[in-house]
C-alpha cells in the first residue's frame, strides 16, 4: 500500500481529497487528510457576516460531511513535516509516512506582525474580518456603532482575496446608508498598493466606484505601527491616518508548521513551481491554494482551478510521466459593490482583468468588469455552488481551469 | 519603447522601467537615480546589490524582505529612496517594478 497525505482540510485540501478518491486505485493507495479543526468555514461568507447579510450558521458546517468516506480523516494538530524521511508527525504522537504529500495548510492572519495591532484594542476598536471570530466580533460592534471615522486597511501584500477589503468598504457604504447614518460615517480605504487593486485595469473601474460612493483613498501606505492610544495608524513615511473604527487586513502568513519544518519562505509560504504545483524543494511534495508562494491570487477560485491541474499532475507523477505545466494563475472573482450589485473579474498570470461576458462568449449572462445585479446574484448563488459542488470536486459546467480567451477584450499584463 | 539614458538607447516600459536587464550598468543606474533626484551613495549601492541578488534568485521583493534583509532597516530605506522606496530602488536597479501585489 502506498500513502498520499493531505495536510489541511480547507477549500483546497477538501477538493483534493474528493478529486483523488475516485482516481487513485483503492487497493494500492490510502488517502489521509489531516486538519486540527472540525469546522469547515465558507470563507467568502466572512465578508457578509459583519453586515448581518449572512448568519453564522450559513458560513460553517461540519468538515467531516465533505470528506469522502474512503478517505482517512484525522482531526489533530500537525507538529512537523520531515521531508527527508517522508513523514509527518502529529501532535498526539502519530507518525504518518507518505509517498506523496499535498500541503494545503492555507494562510492565517498575523496581527502580531504590526506593532500595536494585536494590543488591548484588538476586537475593541480594531478588527479583522478574515477570521470567523473577527467577522463575528465586528458584526456585534457594527450593530451598535453610532458612526465616526471608519478606516478599511490592508497591512501588506499578498493577502487572501485582495478584493475583499474593497468589497468591505462598498458594503459598509450600503450598510450605513440603509441604517440612515451614512452622513455620520467617514470611510477611508488605506492600501500599500498604488491604487485600489493589484491590476491596473480593474483599479480604474474600482477607483471610479470608490469616488462615486464617497470613499476616500490613501495609497502607498506601508504601515509601521498602530498608535491605539491616539487612534491612528502610521506608516514608514510618517503619514498618519486617524480612525475611530479600524477594520484591518493584518499581514497574511502561511502556517507556522511550514516554518518549523523548514519548508516556508519569509511569509511561511511554500516555494512552488507556478505551472505544475510541485514544491521546488522536494519532488514528492505538492502544494495548493493559499499555502503556495505562487504569484496568483490567494482565493478559493484559484484553488479550484489548481485542483483540477494538480490532480492530473499527481497521477502523472505516480506514472513517472512528466508533469503538465498547465496552471496559468487563473482567478475569477465576484466583487460585491454594494446596493445589490457586483462586478465579475477574470484574470491570470499574464492577462489583466478583462471586459466581456462570462462564461459564454458574447452571451453572458455575467458581465466582466461592469456592475450588475446578475453578477450579485451570481455571488449569492456561489455559496450553494461552494457547499454542493466546488469542495466536492464536482466540475462547474462551462468554467475551465485555464482561462478562456473567447468573448473577452484582452490586454496583456505589462 | 526606447529611451536615451546615459547617452545610450535603452528599452523601457511606459513607466520607465528597464525591460532588458542586460542593458543595465552602473552608469545607467546613476542616470536613473539622478532623474529621481537621488545621489547614489555607498549605502544606496549596497541596497541595489541586495536587490540584484534577490532578482537573480527570482525571489520577490517586499518591504518585509527589506526588514529581514540584514542590509538596511525600513526607515533608512525610506530615507535613501524617498517616496516609494521599492519602486524607485527597482527602477534605478534596472529590474521590473515589484509585483508583491496580487
Amino acid at each position: 500500500m502506498r500513502n498520499l497525505v493531505i495536510l489541511g482540510a480547507g477549500t483546497a485540501g477538501t477538493m483534493m481529497a474528493n478529486h483523488l478518491v475516485g482516481k487513485l486505485p483503492k487497493d494500492d493507495w490510502t488517502i489521509t487528510i489531516v486538519d486540527q479543526h472540525k469546522t469547515h468555514y465558507y470563507q467568502p461568507g466572512f465578508l457578509f457576516l459583519p453586515f448581518d447579510i449572512y448568519t453564522t450558521k450559513q458560513v460553517k458546517k461540519n468538515g467531516k460531511k465533505f470528506i469522502p468516506k474512503k478517505v482517512n480523516y484525522i482531526n489533530e494538530k500537525i507538529d512537523l513535516i520531515l521531508p527527508e524521511e517522508n513523514k509527518v508527525n502529529l501532535e498526539n504522537g502519530t507518525v504518518l509516512a507518505y509517498d506523496i504529500l499535498i500541503v494545503a495548510t492555507g494562510t492565517n492572519i498575523a496581527p502580531e506582525e504590526i506593532e500595536g495591532m494585536d494590543g488591548p484594542e484588538w476586537y475593541q476598536s480594531i478588527f479583522d474580518f478574515y477570521t470567523y471570530e473577527g467577522a463575528k466580533a465586528l458584526r456585534n460592534k457594527l450593530r451598535e456603532w453610532k458612526g465616526g471615522k471608519l478606516v478599511v486597511h490592508i497591512s501588506e501584500m499578498p493577502i487572501k482575496c485582495p478584493v475583499a477589503p474593497l468589497e468591505f468598504a462598498f458594503l459598509a457604504d450600503s450598510y450605513f446608508k440603509h441604517k440612515g447614518i451614512r452622513d455620520k460615517v467617514d470611510i477611508t480605504f488605506v492600501t500599500p498598493l498604488d491604487g485600489a487593486f493589484t491590476k491596473p485595469k480593474a483599479t480604474q473601474a474600482l477607483h471610479h466606484l470608490l469616488k462615486e460612493k464617497n470613499i476616500k483613498e490613501v495609497t502607498n501606505f506601508n504601515i509601521e505601527r498602530v498608535d491605539y492610544e491616539h487612534n491612528k495608524i502610521i506608516d514608514y513615511a510618517d503619514v498618519e491616518v486617524d480612525y475611530d473604527l479600524l477594520v484591518t487586513v493584518p499581514t497574511n502568513m502561511g502556517d507556522a508548521l511550514l516554518e518549523r519544518s523548514g519548508l516556508g519562505d519569509d511569509l511561511n509560504y511554500i516555494p512552488t513551481h507556478k505551472a505544475t504545483l510541485q514544491s521546488k524543494a522536494h519532488e514528492n511534495i505538492f502544494a495548493i491554494g493559499d499555502a503556495t508562494n505562487l504569484p496568483a491570487s490567494k482565493a478559493g477560485s484559484v484553488a479550484h482551478f489548481e485542483a483540477e491541474i494538480l490532480t492530473e499532475n499527481i497521477l502523472r507523477f505516480i506514472d513517472g510521466k512528466e508533469l503538465k505545466e498547465e496552471f496559468d494563475g487563473h482567478a475569477n472573482c465576484f466583487i460585491e459593490t454594494g446596493g445589490g450589485k457586483a462586478i465579475l473579474i477574470d484574470f491570470n498570470y499574464t492577462h489583466e482583468p478583462v471586459e466581456g461576458t462570462f462564461p459564454f462568449p458574447g452571451v453572458g449572462p455575467l458581465k466582466l468588469l461592469q456592475e450588475s445585479r446578475t453578477n450579485h446574484m451570481g455571488k449569492m448563488a456561489f455559496r450553494w455552488v461552494y457547499w454542493n459542488m466546488l469542495i466536492k470536486g464536482i466540475h462547474i459546467p462551462f468554467v475551465s481551469a485555464t482561462m478562456s480567451e473567447k468573448g473577452k477584450h484582452f490586454e496583456a499584463v505589462q | 519603447m526606447k529611451k536615451m539614458i546615459a547617452n545610450r538607447e535603452i528599452d523601457v516600459n511606459q513607466e520607465g522601467y528597464l525591460t532588458d536587464f542586460t542593458q543595465w550598468d552602473k552608469e545607467i543606474g546613476k542616470t536613473l537615480a539622478a532623474e529621481c533626484e537621488i545621489d547614489l551613495t555607498n549605502r544606496h549601492w549596497e541596497v541595489i546589490d541586495y536587490i540584484h541578488d534577490k532578482y537573480q534568485k527570482e525571489e520577490p521583493l517586499s518591504i518585509r524582505g527589506i526588514k529581514k534583509s540584514g542590509v538596511i532597516n525600513v526607515k533608512e530605506f525610506y530615507s535613501l529612496f524617498p517616496g516609494g522606496p521599492l519602486k524607485k530602488a527597482t527602477l534605478i536597479a534596472g529590474i521590473p517594478k515589484p509585483k508583491s501585489c496580487i
